[in-house]
């Protein structure tokens, strides 16, 4: 599938990859708008924490973790969203625990509380339980998932599998055991491999996260399943992946790099987005004049061109990886901050031909 | 003079050329060293072979932010260097990178990790040994988000900011339309340009307004690619603003 009028009708889940600073947010804000218009109950949900969403959506108060709702010219809904990682952790565990105690539990533990809050790593899990969340809410049919800069995002495709073979770890099930037991929590001194661990983190911590682990017990395989659905939603045909770039030769290598590691993981680049493209004027005709104003403008032509002609050339290596032809969307002269603007990259996507644009 | 890459992206040492040292560091490979210097050896072989070093960063997550910046205050430490550039994360993951040691420090009270967080927050919060120089684009969202990035690390993190870097800024002055028929593509070129570079002026002023941080402009480089002649370019920019 490489048309992305298709790609969106198709699609459950839209998944925007790419580097920091390539206008990724606003294709996955501008994916969202044509995907209302055509009639679908859209979500676009935001895991990056700058609120770069917000501003391209003209948000004024900026966007919170309930979706809220945006003015369609269209049939269908378009909803928004910015992940906020403790209080959906919060929420999940208050959905699985056995009863409220467990709940409460857990939700005091102090080493909860840091890893629920600001601490990284959590937020990528949470990301991926959230896009399951999303995905099985009735309110939506379409999730377009707009990722954090490329590490980031790499981390949220690993987060459920990471999740996953957590809980199955050896060392998972050992500090799990004593209250398996039956017996009195926190043997840590009986165990060579905690006292390790210990050493390395600090004892008290290693104790609240063991405490942790130990209030968690029951709830693992509620957690487990989750992560395995989510791992077949990120594989399922109804999951497409657009890559988003820029045409500059730092940019397109992260974009081959993530286009490689995508195929690590057997999943395939649906789409091939290239923002910021320097729009093309064409060659200035005639001689260079003489007056410096004329040569100023003579100049000015040449070197958008130039500028142009380089940016196709460089796009060439992603598109012979991945062997997509890519979606051109040119430089705006100004910023994408309302949703008039958002409007207008939506139309230069959707019906702009790449020649079409070029010669704009 | 040394230049730490975090993020394993190929373009830093093609662009920065031959004689300058580049480092690439990962969380894996600064948490087994960190282990080794510890004399911890005897436990990192056994948390290496027992994957528990997956397990480590998965029950404490920031640990990784950690011993990555405790290799770089080890770098600092050793003297082998008179200065070290860390290419940092993006602007979202910024703050927590940063953050990673106060926050830490309220979860762990004792251990080796508090030491390297104890000693990490004291690098971070020195302006004499580190500066924190936040590198932006002159157009709206970039600079809102330098702007939220910029406070949160002044209030929340206690950091000192080094000057703001404002990145590809197209200098110039406006082109004159006067005598050019609206209708050529030699008239929406330059309406375009001018477009541009009003914008440009305009966010870099807000930004040099609300922040009252010293300001650095890096020209656009209008070739066709960066390489190493224009990061040159660009570094005597830098040197002599």
């Amino acid at each position: 599938m490489s048309d992305l009028g298709d790609l969106i009708t198709a699609a459950d889940v839209v998944v925007c990859c790419g580097s920091g600073g390539v206008g990724k947010t606003t294709t996955a804000a501008a994916l969202g708008l044509q995907a209302a218009r055509n009639g679908r109950r859209c979500v676009v949900v935001t895991i990056d924490p700058a609120k770069r969403l917000a501003d391209a959506l003209g948000v004024p108060g900026g966007l919170t973790n309930d979706p809220v709702q945006l003015p369609v010219d269209g049939p269908g809904q378009l909803w928004a969203l910015m992940l906020d990682t403790a209080t959906t952790f919060d929420g999940l565990v208050v959905a699985n625990a056995i009863d409220a105690q467990q709940a409460t539990r857990i939700l005091s533990n102090p080493f909860y509380r840091n890893i629920a809050g600001s601490l990284g790593g959590t937020q990528e899990y949470m990301a991926a339980e959230r896009l399951l969340a999303l995905h099985l809410d009735k309110r939506f049919d379409l999730v377009i998932v707009d990722t954090p800069p490329t590490r980031n995002a790499l981390d949220f495709l690993d987060a459920p599998r990471t999740l996953a073979s957590f809980l199955d770890h050896p060392v998972f099930k050992l500090m799990m055991m004593p209250t398996r037991r039956g017996l009195r929590v926190l043997s840590i001194a009986a165990q060579p491999i905690l006292r390790s661990i210990g050493k390395v983190i600090g004892s008290e911590v290693l104790a609240d996260a063991v405490a942790f682990f130990q209030a968690f017990d029951g709830m693992e395989t509620g957690f487990r399943n989750r992560a395995e659905d989510v791992i077949k939603l990120l594989h399922g045909e109804r999951t497409q992946f657009v890559l988003v770039a820029s045409p500059r030769i730092d940019t397109i290598d992260e974009a081959r790099f993530f286009a490689g590691r995508l195929k690590e993981k057997a999943l395939e680049v649906s789409a091939i987005i290239v923002n910021r493209a320097t729009p093309d004027f064409g060659t200035p005709s005639g001689k260079r004049p003489r007056r410096v104003a004329d040569a100023a403008l003579f100049d000015n032509q040449a070197q958008l061109h130039t500028l142009a002609m380089g940016e196709r050339e460089h796009i060439m290596p992603l598109m012979i990886d991945t062997g997509r032809e890519p979606t051109w969307v040119t430089l705006l002269p100004g910023d994408v901050h309302d949703l008039d603007a958002l409007d207008t990259i939506r139309a230069l996507l959707f019906t702009g031909s790449a020649a079409a644009q070029a010669s704009r | 003079m040394l230049v730490v890459e975090l993020d394993g992206k190929p373009a830093l040492a093609q662009l920065v050329g031959h004689d300058i040292s580049c480092l690439s560091l990962t969380p894996a490979a600064a948490l087994a060293e960190y282990l080794e210097t510890h004399g911890l050896g005897r436990v990192a072989k056994r948390l290496a072979t027992s994957g528990v070093i997956e397990v480590v960063a998965t029950a404490a997550p920031g640990i990784d932010d950690i011993v990555v910046l405790g290799k770089i205050k080890q770098l600092e430490q050793s003297g082998s260097y008179d200065l070290i550039v860390v290419d940092g994360p993006a602007a979202g993951h910024a703050i927590t990178f940063l953050m990673a040691p106060v926050n830490l420090l309220k979860l762990v009270r004792g251990g080796p990790i508090h030491g390297q967080a104890t000693d990490v927050a004291q690098l971070l919060s020195d302006p004499k040994r580190s500066q924190v120089i936040l590198v932006t684009l002159p157009e709206t969202t970039p600079v809102n988000e330098a702007i939220e990035t910029a406070e949160a690390l002044r209030t929340d993190a206690g950091l000192r900011l080094g000057p703001v870097v404002v990145n590809a800024f197209d200098e110039g002055p406006d082109l004159k339309l006067d005598g050019v028929d609206s209708g050529t593509a030699m008239h929406a070129a330059a309406e375009f340009r001018n477009a541009r570079r009003g914008l440009h002026r305009r966010e870099s002023q807000r930004l040099a307004d609300t922040l009252g941080l010293p300001h650095i402009c890096l020209p656009l480089v209008t070739a066709a690619a960066i390489d190493a002649d224009s990061i040159s370019e660009l570094a005597t920019r830098l040197g002599a603003p």
